[in-house]
């Protein structure tokens, strides 16, 4: 059973909102002093639910893969280090400015490549677009069946047999694979990394692959494959006319927001 | 952009159309009042009840299955579905909701479609004859607006982000039988769990009290329940206290839970972070309670109280009572 988990590097989405800001101009996002770069959290929970298949089901192997810059070499680090087996490492400045079909094409030709997958994970969306769209591209140019937003992900033969959270409960799917599940937050937390697996991660193999690697032609990937136009980035409007409710005591403040529900006909 | 008209995906409840695809319809119609073209509407489970709701509604074309059975959403069914429907209608974009269904079927719609999607979605719209799609990004803290380059854009929209049209009994449509190749469903739906859940439907709640981690545990919920029962209104959290194990996932409001468009959203312990504020922040009226008066909430809401929401809460349920109690002897 060979595993393989799409991981993308992220700027640390716990990082202080206050400190967020964008350019609007260049439509990029002002990364803040100190920012830290780290694994798509939704990305690290299907790693956490590749290593659980493996702790479940035995012969296991994993690979974690990512497409980025060079520094994107972190997330396929720290996906060793939580315990995959190998890495795949797609760096390319063909690659750079593309969207979630042209990502998709990237990670799938890798996949291919590979060759031997027999369920790609990957998180529900990615923690700077917050698409949700890569997931299911994959399985798609891969003509594999795909679920989505799973918080449990089970083996046994030759299906993945999924809990799909949905808004008032959850659906269990049984899909045959190769297949793609893309996980949600539900599943829990991932663990961190150990200090013996971040040791032995240093010795685990990394390949790295360009574009050309693919087989992938230039004018179809990157900037020059995207189909979606970044037309504007901008931070949203705060309404920024709160109107303090203040009381000495708290049956005060009680009394006085009532009264405001009750003038503004909201009671 | 040619007049080639929209898709909705529409979805069923209780045998009628959501809510949420009521408004897709009104959404549609707006867009091809610009640029010509018709609505469809294809919904693989709709009977001709459904499917006559869904022309009273706004679509001049159904497409269905004609297959109850489909009624629940089915990955494989209703990609297909749709995707058959959108070969045999060419419209300019396929709406669908942004639900745990249409956030599924728009990405794997687009790419068997080479086309593209933008995923929740809280506004479309024709400028220049091209449509763009507004939505949240990076945890909820910015907005992109973006458009395709290709001849179909597919995109999935937050509920409350449009009105839907009144009913218009007697409205004309015709319902057009999609072929569905069986063939093409490998992953099966084996069982659907359910929760019971609250009285009210978060969802379509006029009011909602919502809790987060500034709750401290779980019984914070029983003290927010009472407000909401006081309100008849709904429970719903940010995601922290749902991680927690402090309150069911179903309850979880934000850019990965549920939207909601209440009248009165009343935020309780939630510090405003922008992904918990994408699933509310079209709330008519905030109210932020909340022990820290720096809290970011505060810049979104119309009141804002600082307080032990504990000592708080109780004192304010008491003066609605009187209040309502006063206003109800006046009348």
């Amino acid at each position: 059973m060979h595993i393989v988990v799409c991981a993308k590097q992220v700027p640390d989405p716990e990082a202080a909102f206050s400190m967020f800001r964008v350019d609007e101009q260049a439509k990029k996002v002002i990364p803040a002093p100190g920012l830290r770069m780290v694994m798509s959290p939704f990305d690290a929970q299907a790693l956490e639910a590749s290593l659980r298949v493996r702790e479940a089901a035995g012969e296991v192997r994993i690979t974690v893969m990512s497409l980025g810059t060079e520094s994107a070499r972190a997330a396929v680090k720290h996906g060793l280090a939580m315990g995959a087996d190998d890495g795949v490492l797609l760096a390319d400045a063909a690659f750079e400015d593309g969207d979630a079909y042209t990502t998709a094409r990237v990670l799938a030709a890798a996949i291919g490549k590979l060759g031997d997958c027999d369920l790609v994970l990957t998180g529900r969306q990615a923690a700077d677009w917050d698409a949700g769209i890569v997931g299911s591209g994959i399985a798609e140019l891969l003509h594999m069946p795909v679920v989505t937003f799973a918080r449990e992900v089970k083996i046994g033969n030759g299906t993945v047999r999924v809990e799909r959270v949905v808004e008032n409960g959850c659906d269990v799917i049984e899909a045959p694979l190769p297949a793609v599940v893309t996980v949600s937050n539900e599943l829990g937390a991932a663990r961190a990394p150990s200090l013996r697996e971040t040791m032995r991660a240093a010795r685990k193999p990394v390949l790295a692959w360009s574009a050309a690697d693919l087989g992938l032609p230039p004018g179809e990937i990157g900037a020059k494959g995207a189909r979606r136009v970044l037309e504007r980035l901008f931070e949203p409007v705060k309404r920024g006319a709160c109107e303090m409710v203040a009381g000495a005591t708290p049956e005060e403040k009680g009394q006085k927001l009532a009264q405001c529900l009750l003038e503004a006909q909201l009671l | 952009m040619s007049a080639r008209g929209i898709l909705v995906v529409a979805e069923l409840a209780a045998g009628r159309p959501s809510s949420v695809s009521r408004e897709l319809l009104g959404l549609a119609q707006r867009i091809v009042e610009q640029t010509g073209g018709p609505v469809g509407a294809v919904c693989p489970g709709a009977d001709a009840e459904a499917a006559a709701e869904l022309v009273a509604h706004g679509a001049d074309r159904v497409y269905t299955a004609g297959d109850t059975e489909l009624a629940d959403y089915d990955s494989d069914a209703w990609t297909a579905c749709a995707a058959w429907a959108a070969r045999a209608m060419d419209p300019n974009a396929v709406l669908a909701a942004h639900t745990t269904s249409g956030a599924d079927l728009a990405p794997r719609l687009a790419f068997r479609l080479e086309a593209a999607a933008a995923t929740g979605c809280l506004g479309v719209e024709v400028e220049d004859g091209t449509l763009r799609f507004t939505r949240p990004c990076y945890g909820g803290n910015a907005r992109e607006t973006v458009s395709f380059n290709t001849r179909l854009a597919v995109a999935t929209v937050r509920g409350g982000c449009s009105e839907a049209l009144p009913r218009e009994a007697g409205r004309q449509g015709e319902t057009v039988r999609v072929s569905l190749d069986r063939a093409a469903l490998r992953a099966r739906t084996v069982e659907r769990r359910r929760e019971s859940g609250g009285d009210v439907r978060l969802e379509e709640a006029r009011v909602v009290v919502a809790g987060g981690r500034g709750l401290n545990g779980p019984e914070g919920f029983e003290v927010l329940g009472e407000l909401a029962r006081e309100l008849n209104g709904a429970l719903g959290a940010s995601r922290v206290p749902c991680d927690l194990g402090w309150c069911p996932h179903s309850m979880q409001i934000g850019l990965t839970g549920k939207t909601v468009t209440p009248d009165l959203y009343i935020a309780v312990g939630i510090s405003g972070a922008g992904h918990h504020m994408a699933g509310c922040g079209r709330a008519r009226n905030i109210v932020a309670i909340n022990s820290d008066p720096e809290a970011a909430i505060y810049k979104d809401a119309r009141w804002g109280v600082v307080g032990d929401y504990r000592k708080l809460i109780p004192p304010l349920i008491a003066a609605i009572r009187e209040l309502r109690a006063a206003s109800a002897a006046r009348n």
